[in-house]
């Protein structure tokens, strides 16, 4: 390490308080490769809880979510959001009544279906910035790309939320196959890409929308969802598939099996009842139980094991994942059943992922880049306008990617020059207390909010600086400091 | 260094490939072409405007009789269409843009649009943007993949209008952003020199960060000096009516001052009039009358270069025939689409009319397309752009050749 390194740092630190002192030295590598990749990056105490108690505990820890305490805080917060607990079948029929309400120009309840979407997504970042169970939340965001659902698509403005809490979060750390039927029951699913209107086009429900076969789920279903784009399927077998799926739909709001199944109504005089040929096996025409079959193949495919190795690999490792631990992961995969913590915990204790080279080596997609800034700063925001905005801004909005093979977390995908530029003005303002939502809250309580303390957040990001990083910090005035480490290359990788 | 040695050398390791192409372009190029650049401006009209009230075909009986209250008048009475020929008229809310249609730079290609009949705005949108209708998982926009066919490199090439880059522009080259409304002079945290140097200290090396941050930074210093320029002559007492004419001002003096500057992005909402939509006054008329002016301005601002620029206005998709019972109309499928500039051969709407009577009309319900966009947008990307076979291929992968419609 150059001599001039310790210099800056001691400059950096020098004429704190005993404390700050006391935090000087660099924090552990493992101990912050941990906290970037099975989390969202430190917020302030992480770097010593994680080295008190170590990094096996703590990934022990965070693939048993339930067994982390989370703050009465956050579960506070997190009751105040009403529409979050609503299911499927009532938010479609909110989203219907606001439509027809404002096509005659009321606009009594018209704004639910906002409240709705902004609720969830208020959730989705009052956990990922606030909840200790940092894996689950990692991982929520993984299926939920992979799974994606795009919330612009009329109903799925309001499901998205429901789609989240019901058929992602639960199985995150689940079977794979439960995973899979979860997201392919959910309505948000059937409605974005199209299932709900597929049907045999000589059967008996045959009629007004619901005319014939929509190959769009079956074909996502095995290119995105489970065997990948060179699983070893044809267009015979997307067909066969789109049959096997017709009927396979969400229910009227007024159906009464809507009020069981979660929305899910599977209407067998819609349903294609001959036998079909898929993937090389015939499954009897028999309604419902062919879908399950279906699953159960796609599910224990091994190009699916392989697919969904890669993609954990890519998102936990390195953008081109070696090809050892993919293997690895496949065959975890295989002997579990897709036992998905099982397949984790194999990654996680991987040499590939102890190399050190891996060591922030991730490029942050935009929304963990805003992410990991709110947690390292500790900023209470009372509301998270401003933050969506920005994930807008910066090319990724919150359930907002239109196409079904989710957000890339890939840096060929986020690295660019109009990126940057929006990263470093996002990391001045967040940093000097400027952010929209803070100031807004100055005028209702009067009090300043105070810039971020730059020696504080270089302790709580384990003080870790390539010499150029520290020597531009060093050379800037103090109330830059803290822009400047939110903005530093260190900042921008995970 | 110098800036152009400096753009040579900034690649960043997606684009390494293309600026080859981009070299291969200079050498096989004529030395007039370089000196005078062409542009290309596309103006999207979010919401999907009603083509049938842009270019009205008022001598079929069956648009009066599904449109009965917003139905533009026949040519002579109060609020009337404008005769554009035998067959279509103007909406007079577009009156500002009639000379240059006598002037031959305005064009129209009705029943145009995209194959794919979806009517989410939001899936029209994507395929029209990505060039690509009916494949969901294409990333990058077409506008994107022409840069990467275009000689030279710049960090300015393509300039959106607007805070979030669209999809149209999306994709590995880069491109700058010009803030609109009121929005379009306010400074950026970066923009302080204090702050600029302390991230120059931290960006000052050749890694992949450093370039991506440099290279914004070139492209922000590019569109600041428009806007510094622009701020002292709002001070003149010059402001445009509305904020669609001072981004549309903005946008043509910055590709008038700055030859690098290629392809212009411009967005306007608020077309999806599901109710009262109005007809020679109301709702739409309104928007028309404002979009008109933006155009206008942007007409005149863009003179010393008109000679080499084309605007294109398009939308995802048109609207029913037939007015529904709010007094508006909802997705339909075929459009118009609208061109203006020194190379188009205006005063002639183009495009194969097929007709409002039910049986002529796509699912019994919307005007029907003639015209694919692509075979607009790929005869004008060779012909004044430049483009050979490959390069437009790669620009509309999966679309055949096509040269039926010749706007220019």
């Amino acid at each position: 390490m150059p001599p001039r390194y310790w210099i800056i740092t001691l400059l950096l630190i020098c004429g704190t308080s005993f404390s700050a002192q006391a935090a000087s030295q660099p924090a552990d590598p493992q101990v912050l490769h941990v906290l970037n990749r099975l989390g969202y990056g430190p917020r302030p105490g992480d770097i010593d809880r994680v080295a008190t108690i170590g990094v096996k505990r703590y990934i022990q820890e965070q693939l048993s979510p339930d067994s982390i305490q989370e703050p009465a805080t956050l579960t506070a917060k997190l009751t105040q959001l009403e529409t979050l607990k609503l299911p499927p079948t009532q938010l479609i029929q909110s989203f219907r009544l606001a439509r027809m309400q404002r096509q005659q120009g009321q606009s009594a309840t018209a704004n639910l279906p906002r409240q709705v979407l902004e609720e969830a997504m208020t959730a989705r970042l009052l956990r990922a910035i606030d909840s200790p169970r940092q894996l689950q939340e990692v991982l929520t965001d993984f299926w939920y790309n992979h799974f994606n659902v795009f919330a612009g698509k009329g109903l799925d403005r309001v499901l998205v939320g429901s789609y989240e809490q019901q058929a992602i979060r639960p199985h995150t750390l689940g079977r794979f196959r439960d995973l899979l039927e979860a997201t392919a029951r959910h309505p948000a699913m059937l409605f974005y890409l199209d299932n709900w209107q597929n049907t045999a086009p000589n059967s008996s429900g045959a009629r007004g929308r619901f005319r014939g076969l929509n190959e769009n789920y079956a074909r996502e279903l095995m290119e995105l969802h489970t065997l990948g784009v060179k699983g070893g399927y044809t267009q015979q077998d997307v067909i066969a598939l789109a049959r096997i799926l017709t009927g396979w739909g969400f229910c009227r709001p007024n159906q009464p099996e809507a009020v069981t199944n979660n929305g899910f109504c599977f209407e067998a005089q819609r349903h294609d009842f001959g036998d079909k040929v898929f993937l090389g096996q015939t499954i009897k025409g028999s309604g419902i139980a062919e879908v399950e079959t279906a699953l159960d193949i796609l599910a224990r495919h091994p190009a699916t094991a392989r697919h969904i190795s890669y993609k954990l690999a890519q998102y936990f490792v390195a953008d081109r994942p070696p090809q050892t631990l993919v293997e690895r992961l496949t065959q975890r995969f295989q002997a579990t059943d897709g036992d998905l913590r099982e397949v984790l915990r194999t990654l996680f204790q991987s040499p590939e992922f102890w190399d050190t080279q891996s060591y922030g080596a991730k490029f942050k997609t935009p929304y963990q880049y805003v992410v990991s800034s709110l947690r390292a700063t500790g900023t209470d925001l009372p509301n998270f306008r401003p933050i969506l905005g920005q994930l807008q801004q910066m090319g990724m909005p919150l359930y907002g990617c239109q196409t079904p093979d989710g957000y890339k977390n890939t840096q060929d995908a986020w690295l660019n020059a109009d990126a940057m530029t929006r990263r470093l003005n996002f990391a001045t303002v967040l940093a000097s207390g400027r952010l929209p939502a803070l100031s807004a809250g100055i005028k209702a309580s009067g009090k300043p909010v105070p810039s971020v303390d730059g020696i504080r957040l270089a302790q709580t990001l384990g003080d870790r600086f390539s010499p150029n990083t520290t020597t531009a910090i060093a050379q800037s005035p103090p109330q830059l400091r803290a822009a400047l480490i939110l903005g530093s290359p260190e900042f921008m990788r995970r | 260094m110098h800036r152009r040695q400096f753009l040579q050398q900034t690649t960043l390791g997606a684009t390494a490939t293309i600026v080859t192409v981009g070299v291969q372009g200079w050498a096989y190029r004529s030395p007039a072409q370089t000196a005078k650049p062409k542009r290309l401006i596309v103006v999207f009209l979010r919401g999907a405007v009603d083509g049938l009230s842009v270019v009205v075909p008022y001598r079929e009986t069956a648009y009066y009789e599904a449109r009965p209250r917003i139905a533009l008048p026949r040519p002579g009475g109060e609020g009337s269409i404008l005769p554009l020929d035998k067959r279509f008229g103007l909406h007079p809310a577009l009156r500002s843009l009639f000379p240059l249609w006598q002037q031959r730079s305005l064009a129209f290609v009705q029943a145009c649009g995209s194959p794919d009949a979806t009517r989410s705005h939001f899936e029209a949108q994507d395929y029209m943007e990505t060039g690509t209708p009916g494949i969901k998982t294409t990333r990058d926009g077409w506008m994107n993949r022409l840069m990467a066919t275009l000689p030279g490199r710049s960090p300015v090439r393509a300039v959106n209008v607007g805070s979030t880059t669209p999809r149209i522009l999306s994709g590995p080259m880069t491109v700058a952003s010009l803030p609109t409304g009121r929005n379009a002079t306010r400074l950026t945290p970066l923009d302080r020199s204090q702050i600029r140097t302390a991230f120059d200290r931290l960006y000052n090396g050749k890694d992949t960060l450093s370039q991506a941050y440099q290279e914004g930074q070139l492209a922000r210093q590019e569109i600041l000096k428009e806007l510094q320029a622009d701020m002292q002559m709002a001070d003149n007492g010059a402001p445009g009516a509305a904020g669609l004419a001072g981004d549309a001002r903005r946008l043509a003096r910055l590709m008038v001052r700055d030859p690098q500057v290629q392809l212009g992005f411009l967005a306007v909402g608020g077309w999806d009039t599901h109710v009262n939509q109005g007809s020679s006054k109301g709702q739409l008329a309104t928007r028309l009358n404002w979009l008109a002016q933006g155009l206008a301005t942007l007409v005149e601002e863009l003179k010393p270069i008109y000679g080499e620029t084309v605007i294109l206005v398009m939308s995802e998709f048109g609207r029913t025939l037939r007015e529904n019972g709010n007094g508006g109309t909802d997705h339909g499928h075929g459009n118009v689409l609208w061109a203006m500039g020194g190379p188009i051969k205006g005063g002639q709407v183009y495009g194969q009319w097929p007709g409002l009577a039910t049986a002529q009309l796509y699912e019994g319900r919307d005007l029907a397309i003639t015209t694919d966009f692509r075979s607009v947008l790929s005869p004008l990307l060779q012909n004044h752009l430049g483009l050979d076979q490959a390069q437009l291929a790669q620009v509309f992968p999966k679309y055949g050749f096509d040269q039926s419609v010749k706007i220019m």
